[in-house]
Formats: C-alpha cells, sequence, structure tokens
C-alpha cells in the first residue's frame, strides 16, 4: 500500500474498532437513530472542518473559525430579529460577509507575508468582537421558515433521521473531496502545501490560491455558523469558543499532515466520527465525565502526530535509500 | 557602556511612548488616573491597577518571549495555568503546607514544559501542533484534578500570593517584576541569550557550531511551563479558588500578543524580555482604559484586532522594504534584503 494511505486507514481501523468496542458494550449503539444523532450534532464542526482541512493542506492555520461561527450565528438572530428580511436573504449576505473577511485575511497573509497563526488570530478577535457589538444577550430566533427547515428530514429504516444540516455536512464534505482532488485549485493547494517556493516556480498561482483558500475557510465556517443558528435556534456572541481547536484536531486525527501537503478530506469526516463516538460513548455510559472527551481527544491528536511523524521518517529512509542505490551502481 | 545603554532605549523606545500614549489618553478622559495613594501601607490607584491585573499575561510572557525566540510557540499555558491552578488548590485543601504546595505547583508545572520541550525538541514536532495537545487535554485534566467543580480554600498563605502587598506594591507586581528581572539578567548577563537567538535562526546551523539545541529548547520550554504555573498560583490565589475551565482561559493569546507588541519576531531570532513585559502592560493598561472611559467592553477585541494588524503590518517584511526604499540609504537598504533572503532560504529548508 502506498504509505499516503497509512493515517487514513489507521484512522478508519480506530473507527471501526472504536465503534466495535461501543457496539459490544452497548449494543443499541449501532441503531441508526445513534448514526443519524451523530451526525446532526457534529454537523456544524463537519462543515468548518472540511474549511480547516484546505487551510492545513495548504501547509496555514484558521483561527477565527469558532468567531466566525459565533458572528455569523449573533448576525442572523439580529438581523432576523430586527428587519422582516427572509431569512434566505440573510443566509446569503451571512455568507457573502464571512467569504470576503476570509478572502481579507488571506490577502494579508500572502500581501504581508505574515504568519497566517497571527493573522487569523486577528481575525478571531475581530470576529468575536463583532459578534460581541452586535449583542452581548443570547437572542433567540423565532422565524417559522427555521421551524420549516428544522423539520426536514429523511427518514432512515430503524427510526434514525438524516437532518437537513446533517445531510448538508455530507453534501459538503462530498464537494470539498472533489474540489481537493478533481479541480486545479485544489492540486494548487496540495502543491502550496508542500512547498511554496516549488509551487510559484511551477506556476502555480501563489496569491490567488492563498486568498481563495481563506476565502473558503471563510465561506464554510459562515455555512457551519447558518447550520449552528438552525440548530440551537438562536445566536449568542459566546457560543462556539474553541470550535476552531475541535475542527484542528478532527482534521489531524482524520490523517492529514499538519505541515500540509498530505492529507484527504475523507479522513476529517472519519476524524469528526471519532470525537463524535467519544461524546456519544461518554453519554451511554453515563457515570464518565465530559472531561474525559478532552483528554482522549488529546491523547489521540498525540498518538496521530507520532504516527505521522514515524511515517515520515520511514518514508525518508526510503527515499535515501532509493536515491542512493542508483548513485553507487 | 554608553552606547550600550543606548541601544537598548532605543530598542524599547517604540513601546514606552505607546504605553505612554495610551496612558495619556486614558488620563483625558479620566482626570484622577495617575492619582497614587498610600493606605494601611499600600500603594492604591489605577497605575498600581494595572500592573496588579497584568500580573498573569506579564509572567506568561516572560516564558512565551524565550520560547518564541526559539522559533518556537506555547499555546499550552492557559490550559497549564488550570492545571497548576487546580494541583495548587487541591494540596492546599487536602492538608499539605504552603512550601510544599508551591512546590508541587511549580512542579507540576515544569513538568507540563518538559512534555512540550520533549514533543518539539526530541520529537521534532512543530511547537504550534506539540503544544496543542497540552492545550486540548490540559482543561480535562485540570477539571479531572478538580472533579469538575471549583475547589476553594482558605488558606491565608496561599491567598496572601494573590492579593498580598510587599514593600506597598501589591504581592502579584512584586512577583511578576522579580520574575522579569532574574529572567532577563539570566539570559543577557550570560551567553544563554545570544545562544537561544543562534537557535532560533538557524536550528541547524547552531547544533553544527556545538551548541547543545536539545537542551535549550526542553530548558526553554521549562521555564514557560514555570511561568505558567506561577500565574495559575496568583490567578487562583486571586479568586480564592481554582476555577478548572476559566482560569487562563485564551490568555495564551494574549502573552503571544504581549510579545508581539514587544517587537519580538514570531519567526525566532532577536528578543526582549522588557519589551515584552511592556507589551503586557499595554495590553492591560488597553483593557482598563476601556473599562475606565465608559466605551462598553465589547470594543475590547475590535481594538485588540486593530492593533494587531497594525503590528502586523509595521513588522511585515514587504512593509521594511518599502520603508527602506523609501529611506534614502540605498546600500544599508540592499544589504537588509539579502540578510531577509538568507533567513528566508533557511526558514523554507527548516520546514
Amino acid at each position: 500500500m502506498n504509505p499516503r494511505y497509512f493515517p487514513l486507514a489507521a484512522t478508519v481501523a480506530i473507527f471501526l474498532l472504536a465503534y466495535l468496542v461501543c457496539y459490544l458494550q452497548y449494543p443499541n449503539m449501532l441503531s441508526t437513530r445513534v448514526i443519524g444523532n451523530l451526525l446532526t450534532d457534529n454537523a456544524f464542526l463537519g462543515i468548518a472542518a472540511v474549511g480547516m482541512t484546505f487551510v492545513i493542506l495548504s501547509g496555514g492555520i484558521d483561527l477565527s473559525v469558532g468567531a466566525v461561527i459565533a458572528f455569523t450565528g449573533v448576525f442572523l438572530a439580529v438581523l432576523l430579529q430586527s428587519t422582516a428580511i427572509h431569512p434566505l436573504a440573510a443566509f446569503g449576505l451571512a455568507l457573502v460577509i464571512t467569504t470576503a473577511f476570509g478572502a481579507l485575511m488571506g490577502a494579508i497573509i500572502h500581501h504581508l507575508q505574515m504568519p497566517p497563526f497571527i493573522v487569523t488570530l486577528a481575525g478571531m478577535f475581530l470576529a468575536r468582537g463583532m459578534a460581541f457589538v452586535l449583542s452581548i444577550d443570547s437572542i433567540p430566533i423565532r422565524h417559522p421558515f427555521y421551524a420549516t427547515l428544522k423539520g426536514l428530514y429523511y427518514k432512515l429504516p430503524g427510526g434514525g433521521r438524516i437532518t437537513l444540516i446533517g445531510g448538508l455536512m455530507l453534501a459538503v464534505f462530498a464537494a470539498g473531496m472533489l474540489i481537493a482532488h478533481r479541480t486545479r485549485f485544489g492540486a494548487n493547494v496540495y502543491a502550496l502545501g508542500g512547498d511554496i517556493a516549488t509551487a510559484q516556480l511551477m506556476g502555480v498561482p501563489v496569491g490567488r490560491t492563498t486568498v481563495a483558500i481563506y476565502a473558503l475557510s471563510g465561506f464554510l465556517a459562515g455555512l457551519a455558523g447558518i447550520v449552528f443558528s438552525l440548530y440551537t435556534s438562536a445566536g449568542y456572541s459566546l457560543a462556539t469558543v474553541g470550535v476552531e481547536l475541535d475542527a484542528i484536531a478532527a482534521v489531524v486525527i482524520g490523517g492529514t499532515l499538519l505541515t500540509g501537503g498530505s492529507g484527504f478530506v475523507a479522513g476529517t469526516l472519519v476524524g469528526l466520527l471519532i470525537q463524535g463516538l467519544i461524546q456519544t460513548y461518554i453519554t451511554f455510559d453515563g457515570s464518565l465525565s465530559s472531561w474525559w472527551t478532552k483528554i482522549l481527544i488529546g491523547l489521540l491528536l498525540f498518538a496521530f502526530i507520532l504516527l505521522q511523524k514515524g511515517l515520515i521518517h520511514i518514508s525518508d529512509r526510503r527515499r535515501r535509500a532509493a536515491a542512493t542505490v542508483p548513485a553507487a551502481s | 557602556m554608553s552606547r550600550f545603554l543606548s541601544l537598548h532605549v532605543l530598542r524599547l523606545l517604540p513601546q514606552v511612548a505607546a504605553l505612554a500614549v495610551i496612558l495619556l489618553m486614558i488620563s483625558f478622559a479620566f482626570p484622577d488616573f495617575f492619582r497614587l495613594e498610600i493606605q494601611n501601607g499600600r500603594l492604591y490607584g489605577s497605575l498600581v491597577d494595572i500592573l496588579n491585573r497584568g500580573a498573569p499575561v506579564a509572567l506568561l510572557a516572560i516564558g512565551m518571549t524565550v520560547v518564541i525566540a526559539t522559533k518556537g510557540i506555547d499555546l499550552s499555558v492557559g490550559a497549564v495555568m488550570a492545571i497548576c491552578g487546580a494541583v495548587a488548590a487541591a494540596c492546599i485543601t487536602s492538608g499539605h503546607s504552603l512550601a510544599v504546595t508551591l512546590l508541587v505547583t511549580l512542579g507540576a508545572g515544569v513538568l507540563c514544559g518538559l512534555w512540550n520541550g520533549v514533543l518539539v525538541a526530541v520529537l521534532d514536532i512543530q511547537p504550534i501542533i506539540a503544544t496543542l495537545v497540552l492545550m486540548v487535554a490540559g482543561r480535562g485534566i485540570a477539571q479531572l484534578i478538580t472533579e469538575g467543580a471549583i475547589l476553594t480554600f482558605n488558606d491565608p498563605g496561599l491567598i496572601f500570593i494573590g492579593s498580598g502587598s510587599l514593600f506597598g506594591l501589591p504581592m502579584p507586581v512584586v512577583i511578576w517584576l522579580a520574575f522579569g528581572i532574574v529572567v532577563a539578567l539570566l539570559v543577557r548577563r550570560t551567553a544563554l541569550g545570544m545562544l537561544i537567538e543562534a537557535l532560533g535562526i538557524n536550528r541547524r546551523a547552531s547544533t553544527l557550531s556545538g551548541v547543545s539545541t536539545g537542551v535549550l529548547l526542553i530548558a526553554a520550554y521549562m521555564l514557560s511551563g514555570l511561568c505558567a504555573a506561577v500565574a495559575g498560583i496568583i490567578a487562583a490565589a486571586d479568586i480564592r479558588g481554582a476555577d478548572a475551565n476559566n482560569a487562563g482561559l485564551w490568555l495564551e493569546l494574549d502573552a503571544i500578543l504581549a510579545v508581539v507588541i514587544g517587537g519580538t519576531s514570531l519567526l525566532g531570532g532577536r528578543f526582549s524580555i522588557a519589551a515584552s513585559l511592556i507589551g503586557a502592560m499595554i495590553i492591560q493598561a488597553i483593557n482598563t482604559g476601556i473599562l475606565l472611559s465608559g466605551f462598553p467592553p465589547e470594543f475590547n477585541l475590535i481594538i485588540k484586532a486593530a492593533i494587531i494588524v497594525l503590528i502586523l503590518v509595521i513588522q511585515s517584511p514587504r512593509a521594511r522594504t518599502v520603508f527602506a526604499w523609501l529611506s534614502r540609504s540605498r546600500g544599508a537598504a540592499d544589504g537588509a534584503g539579502q540578510d531577509r533572503a538568507d533567513r528566508a532560504g533557511t526558514g523554507q529548508e527548516a520546514k
């Protein structure tokens, strides 16, 4: 097997193994209801994690995701409360704002040549601050259209439901896979993550791609914000604190290399499901406390980083061995 | 010696000027701002308050400066603060003496730093990722220690660290001033500081020239852990309890911001602990100023974001090229450009 697929295979194996352990202890875990809820409860995180996957594949990082989700939620709530605008128009407006916000961060990163870490940190402060300025209260959304959207679902055999937001997340993942592996933009993202200088020499439009990557992440964070506001029917400026960390964790557990250039959007989905599974297991168990989630996710992160390090080491050695053999002969 | 002094004054000038401007602006809005008075042998006043409230960020900034100078970053300091606060509270409530509690807590912080340092130096993991592990898991560990509750304590010795006073100054101020001076002397009166800068600029070159970079890196992260432990004790002692969820929340970002305001580059190399401490005070002065001047505190984050962007623009290599081009010394500008290109080259290699 190509060593490129090792991290993904390891993630899938861990997920199946974990699900098996859960199933043996609680046979109900395999019901379609649990699976449906797993998708619905993690929908906003999953959508944000797709954007994060692209950012990390390009060798960057986006810390503003959680704040942008909260901003979108508050923005929608305030807009729907104080104007008679239709929610769909509000959604469009929110997506335009967050996409432009992401593009601006990308432009700053590229043109000022600053580390993405500190630029998106400023973005995080700005988005969170804008949410605070809009409102510091939790604003309920009572628009009838929201109830309609929340009522949409596809019924699975066994009583489970794939809700609109759960289905949307799956669609975003599918679109993400297509963009990453079947378009020129996707190839450019991988090239940037491999090595910027090389990518530039090969003719990759570095500036345009960087801006597009962060714009995509902003767009998906906005979409995640819409999903989150549908999920909670409210907008609150203190919501989704630290979601960027969960998203980064999902990407890394999904087998994407944090230095960029290698990884799969599909892996992120499995990484997300592993996190969701841990939470579901803790809920099923009832006696375990919620802080074990954080500790387990931390341990998983550590294990995957070690795995990646080991793989890089092995492939480096192989490459070196392959390089020296022809030279000697 | 005078050249040495003037060099240092010049280095700190932008930060001091920024702090002075901010303090002056606050005093326009709030005339009583500079008033200090002594009650019960202790100084009181808004200025003292800024020094006092800024203590945790100032302490974190000391460790963060050294870590950033090695081209690293420590995202876990907030979580380590929570862990150490929890350890201190658990220790003192289970009947241990103050000395034992402090030793165990500081030990816990150093241990966290050791973990980060080993990940970065031995396993060669990117610092952002390596410290992310403890940032995610750390709060869980802290909650494990406090068992999800806020552990409160009544030990007068421990409370003194948070709200007592020494030499007329609040105890936290004395602690961070002393800590800053000790660390600054340690790195500047020995070769340590230079070695750290060398390591930050080019780790491979420093290793090849005989610097034991692994040990230095681990030591930097251990220092950061120690600083976080002291900050954690102060934060817990201040509220007389350990709050695993909120102690030190997002303070790692404030600490990084303080270092960036202090002019230390995130790309490693030259650093100044004094400038970072002034940076921490600038952040606190802005916080206090917004509160005093009656602005809604909601604007706090937006102002912080604006400041970061401003500093980024000033620090960015592109802007420096423009400045260099504008200035008349073309020869010097070319030299600087060459130097920057070299550094960019080594950065690519290290990656």
